[in-house]
């Protein structure tokens, strides 16, 4: 009796163009990020992989989870498709906010200040006064428009 | 069946929005975006005409990354203000569209299995230097040009490597994607659903279209557009770069009121250095040294140049009135008639550029300055009294202010 060994699931190898394509891009890859990594590595690299991971694991969820809660608040009261009003002027602020957020937290404002003679301690105020602005006008477009809608809409009085 | 609760699960993810049109609308848009970014970026690395001299080169390592530099020309004379207020202000108003197709594909990062072939797994591996590497490029610039140096080391090395390593994953993925997005965004039939779309299997009601939702992306990008891009011009058009670094007033008023980049109280720069009584301009050449006062450039044919001051940092100021002497002029008294590259060291105690180094035929060309004067009056201390580099199309740092010594010759 023949004893043949046990057939091992083989691991399918995939597209060889994508496999060279990959291999090329990560000799590319291997050759900068030596380079990147030569000063403060573990750092550099917990940068690159942090960056990665904050966005996906942390930021995203964050946004995400605010926004259904935004979204259940207005089907609650039965105004679904009124979310849109609050979840615009919202998302802008908060993307200036993310961008903006040094100077506008005022984490560097010291080298801003002494670096170009320009006052450092504005960035707040405009920001705030920016929502306030995108929140207004988003108020303005949804009154008009409710407005709007009322009147070309047939009274129960007639 | 999968338990929905976990992201694993296809039915855990309920936005009507998400899908192959939308990811490969944004998927597009960034292929051109990011090339523009990485051209432009490239080009600032050989604006700094880092092969020139080591004390432009803050990359020393670069080795073959560095094989497409060149002679960076001084024409046209806002060569650099353009392509670099693309590179910045561009990769800001790209932002939106970065999370929102971030965003679009997140559900990709849960999918099991973790890896169907060596391909599949190899592709995922990629997709963490794509992804990791491009928020580390948006991230380090954004922070870079708020002055916020919270970053592990140097911004220059960071940068550039970083935009290499981002790179190589960037060219893989558009290889292997870009066909299928071209065809999505083409067809206008609804395909069915396939496994491993990114469409939801149980979607929500929609609380918008997805024309809407690109529509609220887009917006994202003109407002961080809108006001950032006033940086890039004085007067009232500054005003309107609301948040941005260098944006609103300028820091004074008056001829020297345009922007500053580093003041001479931050480059630590001695009052009583440079007093006409103790400054002296050092010049080297051929035929020996020779040290001039300020009175003694004045006696000197004075010429005037119309030209910006652009920073790495992306913001510019319009074209300031200059006046002083031409750097040729100077490479002529020490024995140059066709003057040779030159070393212009600062007063400036620290900074990554108090020496930097410009090539021939930026210190031939007639704008070139050695100026004394700006706007009709005399520099100010901010601008670099008493004398300053004025170069066309170079990068803000290497119109070296405050200079006490130029040495003309072969650098290397």
């Amino acid at each position: 009796m023949t004893f043949w060994p046990p057939r091992t699931p083989r691991v399918p190898v995939g597209s060889p163009l994508r496999l060279l394509l990959l291999t090329c891009s990560f000799a590319l890859a291997g050759y900068a990020g030596l380079r990147l990594l030569a000063g403060d590595w573990l750092a550099v690299a917990l940068w690159v992989a942090g960056a990665a991971l904050l966005h996906d694991l942390v930021l995203l969820p964050l946004y995400a989870a605010a926004d259904r809660a935004l979204v259940r608040a207005f089907a609650a009261a039965g105004r679904r498709e009124w979310v849109m009003y609050v979840r615009v002027p919202a998302a802008l602020s908060g993307l200036l906010l993310l961008v903006w957020f040094p100077l506008i937290a005022g984490s560097a404002a010291r080298r801003y200040r002494l670096a170009t003679a320009l006052p450092a301690d504005g960035f707040l105020t405009r920001w705030l006064l920016i929502t306030a602005v995108l929140f207004g006008g988003s108020a303005l477009v949804f009154v008009l428009r409710l407005r709007r809608a009322t009147k070309h809409r047939p009274s129960a009085d007639h | 069946m999968s338990d929905q609760r976990l992201p694993t699960s296809p039915g855990f993810w309920r936005s009507p929005l998400r899908g192959p049109w939308f990811t490969s609308v944004l998927g597009l848009v960034l292929l051109a975006g990011i090339t523009v970014l990485f051209v432009t970026g490239l080009v600032s690395y050989a604006a700094y005409n880092p092969g020139l001299s080591p004390v432009n080169d803050q990359t020393p390592g670069k080795g073959l990354l560095g094989f497409y530099l060149f002679t960076w020309p001084t024409r046209p004379y806002w060569l650099y203000r353009l392509t670099q207020g693309v590179h910045v202000t561009l990769g800001i108003a790209l932002i939106p569209v970065l999370l929102a197709k971030l965003w679009s594909v997140v559900p990709r990062l849960f999918a099991l299995p973790p890896a169907r072939s060596l391909a599949h797994a190899l592709e995922r591996i990629s997709l963490l230097l794509l992804v990791g590497g491009g928020l580390f490029e948006f991230t380090t610039g954004v922070l870079n040009v708020q002055l916020d140096y919270v970053f592990p080391g140097s911004f220059y090395p960071l940068h550039f490597y970083g935009a290499w390593v981002f790179f190589a994953a960037f060219l893989a993925h558009a290889a292997l994607k870009t066909p299928a997005a071209l065809r999505n965004v083409r067809g206008l039939r609804e395909r069915p659903r396939a496994e491993g779309d990114l469409r939801s299997p149980r979607p929500d009601p929609p609380t918008v279209s997805r024309r809407g939702a690109l529509w609220l992306v887009g917006g994202g990008s003109l407002l961080l557009l809108g006001t950032t891009a006033g940086r890039d011009f004085d007067g009232p058009l500054r005003r309107t770069a609301l948040l941005a670094p260098h944006g609103g007033a300028e820091p004074g008023g008056g001829p020297g009121g345009f922007q500053i980049n580093k003041t001479a109280a931050y480059a630590g720069i001695d009052p009583a250095e440079t007093g006409d009584e103790a400054w002296r301009l050092v010049v080297t050449g051929r035929t020996g040294t020779v040290r001039l006062s300020r009175a003694d450039l004045l006696r000197m044919p004075l010429y005037s140049a119309a030209l910006p001051i652009a920073c790495v940092e992306g913001w510019s100021t319009s074209d300031q009135w200059w006046r002083g002497v031409r750097l040729r002029d100077l490479a002529a008294l020490v024995g140059y008639d066709d003057a040779p590259d030159v070393l212009v060291e600062s007063l400036q105690r620290h900074g990554a550029f108090r020496r930097a180094a410009l090539r021939a035929n930026q210190v031939r060309d007639p704008l070139s300055l050695l100026a004394l004067y700006v706007n009709g009056e005399e520099l100010t201390p901010d601008h670099g009294h008493p004398a300053r580099v004025i170069v066309p199309a170079a990068p803000g740092v290497l119109n070296t202010k405050w200079v006490a010594r130029l040495t003309f010759g072969e650098l290397r």
